[in-house]
């Protein structure tokens, strides 16, 4: 695809590309007056709808039809929360957006909130973004100003405000019931679905989550329409009757032992392979690739002999992943261990876990003390057993937990045993020569504190 | 009908019930293992140990289809023709999975903890968990610390089923108790500023029910703490005594001394609340101060008595004596009001029969979900009332008889009291100065039982048996649930022998007795259940 030109990527590097100045300049708000003119929400419904575009934060559910989920002819409110909390490791795909592009998200958010008629919208941005919020906080003033937000915009009759919220930094707020829980004031203990949220949501109102990326595409969709979308990435797999397809261009963020990490478009389908020779410039040092994470940590492993996987959202799938993600792709090189790739992942789920559901809470937790003890030579075979054994039973898959924060955990852990095994055992063995073949529960030494 | 199948057995619901798979379960005769459900709290389905198989029957082609994960029972709404499965290999791995992950980091220290015996993390352990530990990751922590001044806190043993969370928020309606911190560093806690100190400590009126519903050992009642073990009790079905609302109360005895008082489910009254006043007001039972010795006035001073020449000493002397008047407590039973009223209207038909004073304090406190703490601090005026309307045509009150005692000129007064506090004063035993005969049944010593011809030591709630008409009309009965001390006569008892009827005194004989003839009762003609009975559906008719 070398004549691929970026679209949601085209400002990026314009200088002073976060201003409404340089935005407009280059047809920005154009797509958003188009609308307002002439356009009836339903029929912004209908055209995301029809244009297959899925959601960019991880779960690849369809757009518009989450939209037509809302309950129809709703005296309202409706909200919209946009979902700006990117915690998944290895992804930085919103970020570049919301720091070189705020307008872009904030027009195609005005004309998602046009469609779903939402008359509030809240931004919910991680708190470690400071350069995103800023620029932000200063696109939305630029906004009321102009009169893209606010009462009647453009002579439309159409009201809307956006409110920033920052999140404290946790990664279970980026779940969307999470999300709206935090919104709320409250914990993010992520709820009971059903009532999903665009039957109730925040404060016990319809409401729809998106990410920055999927309304920024609903934006590019809007402007260049249709046909556009469908021309880049792939359509459903036949065979596969529960796929949608994977059209449109998408953000990857491609990190980790690589010659030029970065956030690159690209049409969805590219294969792993392809992002990291023609975007990524190779494996960095000459060395080999060993393995790659292909859509942020929770999503699982790749090892190098699977790298012609295609990056659509049934790619992954297909070699025992648990899906895209959100195509953040981190590589490693031969040299890496993955002791330690499993070690840092498992102390990263159980330090997010919210801890409602048990299975999640303790069983995080206890495969990361098991991943710490075989890091420190004191491993044996069977805890490798009991590792997949968590890994199997853990998640909104087998059932056991209310999110999917179980299932990201699981994953990586069940596709490193599964596709690495042979190392951690020579690693067990090789630490603790003595010991890896026991089974039995080494007995617990410190004594009851007594109150 | 509707039907709901539990493990192959079909279960009738009915057309407007909404259960959930615990619930559809139950009437199947099928428990099905949980901590964070309660039906009087919210659903947060996080405990994960409800997790049961649940499918669709088609009601037309009997067709049944499986969801293929597993699901929270106490979640599932148990729909017309849902199929659960709560037995398979999954849903029994799935129980052993969370029995052994609340156990990797729980203290084990069950030889100290008060749960011990009534602990649910115990009891599903034995029935759900696996034979061996197989966890080893951790050395064991066992850590304590207060909430409050009624409730403290052993973090470790804690599972985090946030009942107690949910009930401060949606019961009390006071929120002091919170999560804090995130995944296996979470504990349940107090808001407190930097350096530990309590800001707001758990201090409601209904604090001591996070105990009941702390299904392990993590919140413990700083009043029972270390008292008793709970294999060593005996559970009686009780009232509370404490305010007219009457709470379905457990008495928690061993050889006959109260350690504790919990409430008992009861749709009607309480649901499965009751206020920590009544739950720890059973002090007096055990008070040392409480009487326990019969005298009677020989001149200036009292001398003892034996029990056995009670009753007809005081029988005969009362038949002499000319115009008598009663003062019946409302902490009587009905059964004894009704027995006393009966006895002074056989000696004197015109006798007057008064209802003591009515303790009463503050108002009435109403929380979010309508439990109710009365004003009124005791448990059965309106019985009494009832009692005394019916047999004397009239109702007099403490007041009206203490402005009687001058002009009426009684040849005796019997004061039935049983009050758990001072109730009266120097003043108002000087206007007894004139009655001939004064005989005073009470718990605790006061100016009027010192004025008393006869003193006659009497029963606590714990002790008496018979039935309280709580404030909304509904009539609970019980049995007792200790001995009184040695010493003491149960109130009924003694009405039984005075009016010299044949054998044992039996509430229950009695309440049918009551029923048959004063029409309030007439409800209670066919027993009493354990939830009680409404009157007022035959006051209405």
């Amino acid at each position: 695809m070398p004549d691929f030109q970026p679209t949601l990527l085209a400002q990026v590097g314009k200088p002073e590309s976060h201003t409404r100045r340089v935005y407009e300049q280059s047809g920005g708000y154009q797509a958003l007056r188009k609308v307002l003119k002439g356009m009836a929400p339903k029929d912004i419904v209908e055209t995301v709808k029809s244009s297959g575009l899925r959601g960019r934060g991880g779960a690849g559910f369809p757009t518009g039809l989450k939209w037509t989920f809302l309950p129809p002819n709703h005296p309202g409110p409706i909200y919209f929360c946009l979902n700006a909390d990117e915690s998944e490791p290895g992804t930085f795909n919103n970020r570049i957006l919301m720091e070189d592009d705020p307008h872009q998200v904030l027009e195609g958010l005005i004309i998602s909130c046009f469609a779903t008629q939402a008359r509030v919208a809240y931004y919910y941005m991680r708190c470690e973004y400071p350069l995103a919020f800023e620029r932000t906080t200063a696109a939305l003033a630029e906004c009321y100003e102009a009169g893209y937000l606010g009462q009647n915009i453009l002579g439309s009759g159409y009201s809307l405000d956006i409110y920033m919220h920052r999140g404290a930094g946790a990664y279970i707020c980026g779940e969307e019931t999470g999300l709206i829980e935090s919104l709320e004031g409250k914990r993010a203990w992520p709820r009971i679905k059903p009532p999903f949220p665009a039957v109730e949501g925040a404060f016990r109102k319809p409401t729809v989550v998106n990410n920055v990326e999927t309304v920024a595409c609903v934006k590019q969709i809007v402007e260049r329409g249709v046909d556009w979308f469908k021309s880049i990435g792939i359509p459903p797999d036949p065979a596969n009757p529960r796929d949608a397809g994977s059209y449109g261009p998408k953000l990857y963020c491609l990190s980790g032992h690589i010659n030029r990490p970065g956030c690159y478009e690209a049409p969805l389908g590219i294969t792993c392979q392809d992002l990291i020779d023609r975007f990524g410039g190779g494996i960095w040092k000459g060395r080999q690739a060993k393995a790659a994470i292909p859509g942020g940590i929770s999503m699982g492993l790749l090892k190098a002999d699977e790298f012609h996987c295609p990056l659509d959202f049934n790619g992954p799938g297909k070699f025992g992943c648990l899906g895209l993600g959100t195509a953040a792709v981190v590589v490693m090189d031969e040299t890496t261990s993955m002791v330690d790739f499993l070690l840092n992942s498992c102390r990263f789920f159980s330090h997010e876990s919210c801890g409602q559901c048990t299975p999640c809470r303790e069983g995080t937790h206890w495969a990361t003390q098991m991943m710490t003890r075989i890091k420190h030579g004191k491993g044996r075979h069977r805890d490798l057993d009991l590792l997949a054994e968590i890994g199997e039973t853990i998640g909104i898959m087998p059932g056991t937990t209310i999110c999917g924060l179980a299932d990201g955990a699981a994953w990586p852990i069940k596709n490193c045993i599964k596709k690495f095994r042979q190392e951690l055992e020579e690693y067990i063995r090789r630490t603790n020569p003595t010991g890896w073949m026991e089974t039995n529960p080494v007995p617990a030494l410190e004594l009851v504190g007594i109150h | 009908m509707p039907v709901v199948i539990v493990d192959g057995k079909e279960i009738e619901i009915g057309a407007s019930e909404r259960l959930n798979g615990i619930q559809a379960a139950r009437r199947a005769g099928v428990e099905i293992p949980h901590y964070c459900w309660h039906a009087g709290l919210s659903v947060v389905a996080s405990c994960r140990m409800c997790l049961v198989e649940c499918g669709k029957r088609d009601p037309a082609t009997g067709k049944v289809t499986m969801q293929p994960r597993v699901v929270p029972a106490c979640q599932t709404p148990a729909a017309p023709d849902t199929v659960f499965i709560t037995a398979s290999d999954k849903v029994k791995n799935a129980r052993a999975m969370v029995e052994e992950d609340l156990l990797l980091r729980h203290p084990i220290d069950c030889p100290i903890c008060d749960k011990a015996g009534e602990c649910l993390l115990q009891d599903y352990h034995f029935q759900h968990g696996r034979e061996a530990r197989r966890a080893d990751i951790q050395p064991f922590t066992s850590r304590r610390r207060e909430l409050g001044d009624t409730v403290t806190l052993f973090v470790d043993r804690c599972v985090m089923c946030s009942r107690c969370v949910r009930f401060t928020r949606e019961v009390s309606g006071t929120s002091e108790l919170l999560v804090i911190n995130r995944g296996a560093q979470e504990e349940i806690d107090v808001f407190r500023s930097e350096d530990g100190e309590i800001q707001f400590p758990l201090d409601n009126k209904l604090s001591g029910n996070v105990v009941d519903l702390c299904p392990v050992g993590a919140l413990g009642d700083k009043d029972f703490l270390y008292k008793q073990r709970v294999w060593f009790m005996k559970s009686h079905d009780n009232v509370c005594a404490g305010c007219a609302t009457g709470c379905s109360i457990k008495v928690e005895e061993n050889q006959d001394r109260v350690y504790r008082l919990k409430p008992r489910e009861n749709p009607h009254v309480n649901q499965w609340w009751m206020c920590d006043e009544g739950r720890y007001g059973y002090d007096h039972v055990h008070d040392p101060a409480r009487v326990t010795q019969p005298r009677k006035r020989d001149g200036k001073r009292h001398v003892n008595i034996d029990w056995s020449q009670i009753a007809p000493e005081l029988d005969a002397r009362l038949r002499k004596a000319g115009r008598l008047a009663a003062v019946i407590s409302p902490h009587l039973t009905v059964e004894e009001a009704y027995l006393l009223a009966k006895y002074f209207r056989s000696l004197d038909p015109q006798a007057v029969l008064a209802i003591g004073p009515i303790p009463t304090e503050g108002s009435d406190e109403k929380f979010p979900t309508g439990f109710t703490i009365r004003a009124e601090k005791c448990p059965n005026r309106k019985g009494v009332e009832a009692v005394i309307s019916r047999l004397s045509g009239g109702l007099v009150n403490w007041g009206d008889l203490l402005g009687q005692l001058a002009s009426s000129r009684f040849g005796a007064v019997w004061i039935a009291g049983g009050y758990k506090s001072p109730w009266n004063d120097a003043q108002v035993a000087a206007k007894f100065s004139d009655v001939p005969l004064v005989i005073v049944q009470d718990c605790f010593a006061s100016p009027l039982w010192d004025r008393a011809d006869y003193q006659l030591p009497g029963a606590t709630f714990a002790e008496r048996e018979g039935s309280y008409v709580n404030a909304t009309d509904r009539l609970q009965s019980f049995r007792w649930a200790v001995r009184p001390p040695a010493g003491v006569m149960v109130e009924g008892r003694l009405y039984w022998q005075l009016l010299g009827r044949e054998g044992m005194y039996r509430a229950s004989d009695v309440m049918a007795e009551i029923a048959r003839e004063i029409t309030y009762f007439s409800t209670a003609t066919k027993g009493v259940p354990d939830v009680g009975v409404d009157l007022k559906v035959n006051q209405l008719a």
